[in-house]
């Protein structure tokens, strides 16, 4: 059971906890721009009427990260919400990223190309739409 | 209805929908789903764009804790990624020709096997890897704590997990939901592995597919910012809530309950379905 080739628990471990705070991090600061874009549209805009019975589609400003990043600095508050939406995708994006660099870091380049390849697809999803 | 009224309402019922998935470990997104769509009457790809942004929320927020337990298993994670993240963006590609109607029908189905395997008794096992295989190769064994001890474990069948992962990311990226259910069917029947190590590493792994999913749905424009905000604070409170009661009282009548509701409303998506009134 316990093959030499394994890899070392210890190192593997550092990675998780470093992992494991990044996450945390990362969802408590999406939960919170979204919550203060939130507020702020339904401040303005919560006695307009809430339809989602047809699909219409976002607009497509809302549909890419440069849109939303120009959004909010036009300052609009649902750009705002979706620049939370973003930071939470980006999350688990982050936490492969952080993988590539700890495998690196073992010198475990099978995992390294693993990490690489999911990393390239995320961002393929992301910058592309599939 | 005004924006502020389906606002709260929504909180409501993703604040339910996560202490559900907190409760029956299935994840958020296969109750959620259906609230939102035969509750309020939301339409599914709405619903699914929104799901897939709770399903990475509550992936991450829950990872936090079970990572610096030492349970997960991250190569195997990172190594079945590639499968979870390619049929996710298959799913993608999928769900451009799939019915609305087709969609809650498969959803009925896939929610009806989450509540039969949250009734399932679970089997602790310890596998051992034979030399020579692919999970050797990979260098899959690893180690985890038990009581205080250091357990080490191995893993089987590995090709066959592979391709239930490749499943579990399509599944993903058509319903909106964290597919945790076959992950861990996965990890656990075919590929052997400790059920604790097979449950962490599988809400590891669903994150990073329903991202990538979500980034897809982002550009087709199904992920709604008003609709969003209030199902992921929901779902986010009470997948908090449900992991405080999950650590002090008995759940099994809670958990009877919550499998009594999905199977309730796996019935009714699939009338909704077959029906064509979704």
């Amino acid at each position: 059971m316990n093959e030499p080739s394994a890899g070392n628990p210890h190192e593997d471990f550092a990675l998780e906890q470093r992992l494991g705070t990044l996450l945390r991090g990362g969802v408590i600061v999406s939960a919170a721009v979204t919550l203060i874009g939130g507020i702020m549209h339904l401040a303005v805009h919560g006695n307009a009427p809430a339809s989602y019975h047809t699909f219409r589609g976002e607009p497509e400003t809302l549909r890419t990260v440069g849109g939303v990043i120009a959004g909010v600095l036009r300052g609009e508050s649902i750009a705002i919400i979706q620049l939370g939406v973003l930071l939470l995708i980006a999350t688990p994006i982050a936490r492969v990223l952080i993988s590539v660099i700890g495998f690196a870091r073992e010198r475990d380049w099978l995992y390294v190309g693993c990490s690489l390849l999911v990393l390239l697809l995320l961002f393929f999803s992301l910058a592309h739409g599939g | 209805m005004h924006a502020l009224t389906f606002t709260l309402l929504t909180l409501a019922g993703a604040l339910l929908a996560g202490l559900v998935g907190a409760l029956t470990g299935l994840g958020g997104g296969v109750v959620l789903v259906p609230l939102l769509t035969l509750g309020l009457g939301v339409d599914i790809r709405y619903a699914i764009g929104a799901s897939l942004v709770c399903v990475i929320a509550t992936s991450s927020g829950a990872a936090a804790a079970f990572v610096r337990e030492g349970f997960t298993n991250i190569r195997i994670g990172m190594f079945l990624e590639i499968a979870t993240t390619v049929g996710a963006l298959l799913g993608t590609v999928l769900a451009a020709y799939v019915s609305s109607s087709a969609l809650a029908v498969i959803f009925g189905i896939v929610l009806m096997f989450s509540a039969a395997q949250s009734m399932r008794q679970r089997v602790e096992h310890i596998a051992v890897t034979e030399p020579g295989t692919l999970g050797a190769r990979l260098r899959l064994s690893s180690t985890y704590p038990v009581g205080g001890r250091i357990v080490s474990y191995g893993v089987e069948h590995v090709p066959t997990g592979f391709g239930l992962m490749f499943m579990a990311g399509i599944l993903s990226a058509l319903l909106g939901i964290g597919s945790g259910v076959v992950k861990v069917l996965a990890l656990d029947r075919a590929m052997h592995l400790p059920y604790k190590v097979s449950t962490t590493t599988s809400n590891f792994m669903i994150g990073v597919t329903a991202a990538a999913s979500a980034g897809v749905y982002l550009h087709r424009g199904y992920i709604d910012p008003v609709l969003v905000m209030p199902v992921v604070l929901g779902v986010l409170t009470g997948a908090t809530l449900g992991a405080r009661v999950l650590a002090r009282v008995h759940v099994k009548p809670l958990r009877m309950l919550f499998t009594a509701i999905m199977v309730v409303l796996a019935l009714e998506m699939l009338y909704q379905g077959l029906t064509k009134r979704i």
